[in-house]
């Protein structure tokens, strides 16, 4: 499904601020898989993330999407297959339009002269239902009026509306507070198993990394340091990948928000 | 003053303010929707003036207003363009497009920084042939600010609910959405200044053959004469529905003239009039920040005074 080959990116190339962000990453993930990604702050989660969606380009290396090559394809291209979820609930959503046009802008349904009909206005309504948060009752209302959650749900709809070949979630549920955060994760698992979607998750809870989906990669200095899936992954404790973490990478795990979730 | 005095000058200044909002519809487009602030206004303006008049002179009324407005669009690519594709700071790309323009109009225009239309067949002398004798005689000027400020809010309307309306108003809602999405920004951008400069470059043209002569500074402090008048209409019909904005947009640049009128009859001498326009953006943008503020002010003011208490 997704292929990353030999892939490296230096930022800042040439100056005392260079930094390798992503060290020859060779990455071959398979149609179905739902991978969860950990690593410490500046391991090179979201960088990954960047170079698949085209937010900037890679110096080296083949990034594959479906079989074709998308390395030197500009991010609004490749947008059209793949969904992305930031940390940040206001990324997502324009706040001075409507839900209903968030909805029929992420949709990406028509021609650029089209307009969005009654029936797909009323799909909206029904899938917006399957939230169970009263939002297919505010289809009007400007989304800039919804709480954090709220909007990170509709990003999460809206981002799956289009059917993408990969969804990417960049620590989705990080912003949140707990409860919600549990109900957008518990959303997210619906959504990606109904639809059998291909997902990659960035996430700094150590449980939850293991829990969910079938694979679960540790990044560190730039660099995939740890891939684990089946029976092995099925027998990881928490204490396990701390461990692992420190063989792979020869340093104790400093992140506290890692340690303590 | 007689009646008939007053209401000759109600229905010019009503006329004056229909041909400005169409300008004001244009910065609706750019300002409020794409949120870019396109310095490029004042040139585009003098150049659908500038154009129109040119086509209108060589014998093509009819052909004066697309010609206007296709001008209109070329300026606004070039704006898009400096500062989708090459780098260039969005304001530092209307300025730049605006200077450029003093040239090019004086050039449209022949070398020459006026024209005159006095003899010219333009759209005005046609409809005001057309309806020589009927009731509605001497409101021809009025009947096509009418029917262009309709088509344009009209088309407006219908535009900002396709899905390339939606987008441009989503690139100037959350820039950072659109980055990450399947919208190229750089598309709706271009998009968006091409078709708000075409609707300046009307209004130009508009103004130009309706007073029978261009000069080359007719467009000056228009930018700030429409943002006036943007702001102002938001103050009434804001937070409301595209078609209500739209509407509101054209009642600001009403009440804008109502101003400016007003003024007048109070002796301010007409060289005021811009003053005022700064102003009154001034009072539109600062006002509810300053509205915000003064709360903290208060503290600040007050702790300020109490300094001498601390401690105790």
């Amino acid at each position: 499904m997704l292929k990353l080959i030999h892939v490296s990116k230096t930022f800042n190339p040439g100056t005392p601020d260079a930094r390798l962000a992503l060290d020859d990453v060779t990455l071959d993930v398979n149609r179905g898989d739902f991978i969860s990604i950990i690593g410490a702050n500046g391991a090179g989660k979201s960088t990954l993330f960047n170079a698949v969606c085209g937010s900037f380009f890679v110096d080296s290396g083949t990034i594959l999407l479906d079989g074709a090559n998308v390395t030197m394809l500009p991010e609004h291209k490749r947008a059209k297959v793949i969904g992305r979820l930031f940390q940040d609930p206001m990324r997502g959503s324009a706040p001075g339009m409507s839900i209903e046009e968030n909805l029929v802008l992420a949709a990406g349904q028509g021609g650029w002269m089209s307009h969005a009909g009654k029936k797909e206005k009323q799909a909206f309504r029904d899938r917006l239902a399957l939230l169970n948060m009263g939002l297919e009752d505010r289809m009007k209302q400007p989304v800039g009026l919804l709480s954090g959650g709220q909007r990170q749900a509709l990003t999460l709809m809206m981002a799956t509306l289009s059917m993408p070949k990969i969804l990417l979630l960049d620590e989705h549920t990080a912003a949140l507070d707990p409860g919600t955060a549990e109900k957008v994760l518990e959303l997210t698992t619906r959504i990606v198993s109904e639809n059998s979607l291909t997902c990659l998750m960035i996430t700094h809870n150590m449980q939850s990394a293991l829990d969910l989906g079938n694979r679960t990669i540790m990044m560190d200095a730039g660099r995939v340091v740890f891939d684990t899936t089946g029976p092995e992954r099925a027998a990881l404790t928490v204490d396990d990948l701390l461990d692992r973490f420190h063989a792979a990478s020869g340093k104790k795990l400093d992140n506290d928000r890692m340690l303590l979730a | 003053m007689a009646f008939s005095t007053i209401l000759g000058l109600g229905q010019t200044a009503l006329e004056l303010a229909l041909f400005n909002a169409l300008t004001v519809l244009a910065l609706f487009l750019s300002y409020s929707m794409l949120n870019v602030c396109d310095l490029s206004t004042d040139g585009c303006f003098a150049l659908g003036a500038a154009v129109g008049a040119v086509v209108a002179i060589a014998g093509h009324p009819w052909l004066s207003i697309p010609a206007a407005m296709g001008a209109g669009m070329l300026s606004g690519l070039t704006t898009a363009v400096l500062q989708t594709r090459m780098g260039v700071n969005s304001l530092l790309a209307g300025i730049i497009v605006n200077t450029g323009l003093y040239s090019v109009n004086i050039w449209i225009m022949g070398g020459s920084s006026l024209l005159n239309m006095n003899k010219t067949e333009t759209v005005f002398t046609m409809l005001k042939e057309a309806l020589k004798g009927s009731p509605l005689g001497a409101q021809y000027a009025l009947i096509i600010g009418l029917i262009a400020v309709a088509v344009v809010i009209a088309f407006l309307c219908l535009f900002l609910r396709t899905k390339l309306g939606l987008a441009i108003r989503a690139t100037g809602d959350n820039p950072d959405m659109v980055r990450s999405s399947s919208i190229n920004p750089v598309f709706t951008t271009t998009v968006g200044l091409c078709i708000s400069n075409s609707f300046t470059a009307l209004s130009g043209c508009l103004l130009a053959q309706s007073q029978k002569s261009v000069t080359v500074d007719i467009g000056s402090g228009m930018v700030t004469v429409a943002l006036a008048s943007l702001l102002i209409g938001g103050v009434f019909l804001g937070r409301r529905s595209i078609p209500l904005r739209a509407v509101g947009a054209v009642l600001g640049a009403f009440v804008f003239r109502l101003v400016y009128t007003i003024a007048l009859r109070f002796n301010l001498p007409a060289f005021m009039l811009k003053l005022i326009s700064s102003v009154i953006v001034v009072i539109a943008i600062s006002g509810p920040y300053l509205k915000k503020q003064f709360p903290l002010y208060k503290r600040l003011l007050a702790a300020k005074f109490a300094k001498s208490g601390v401690g105790e």
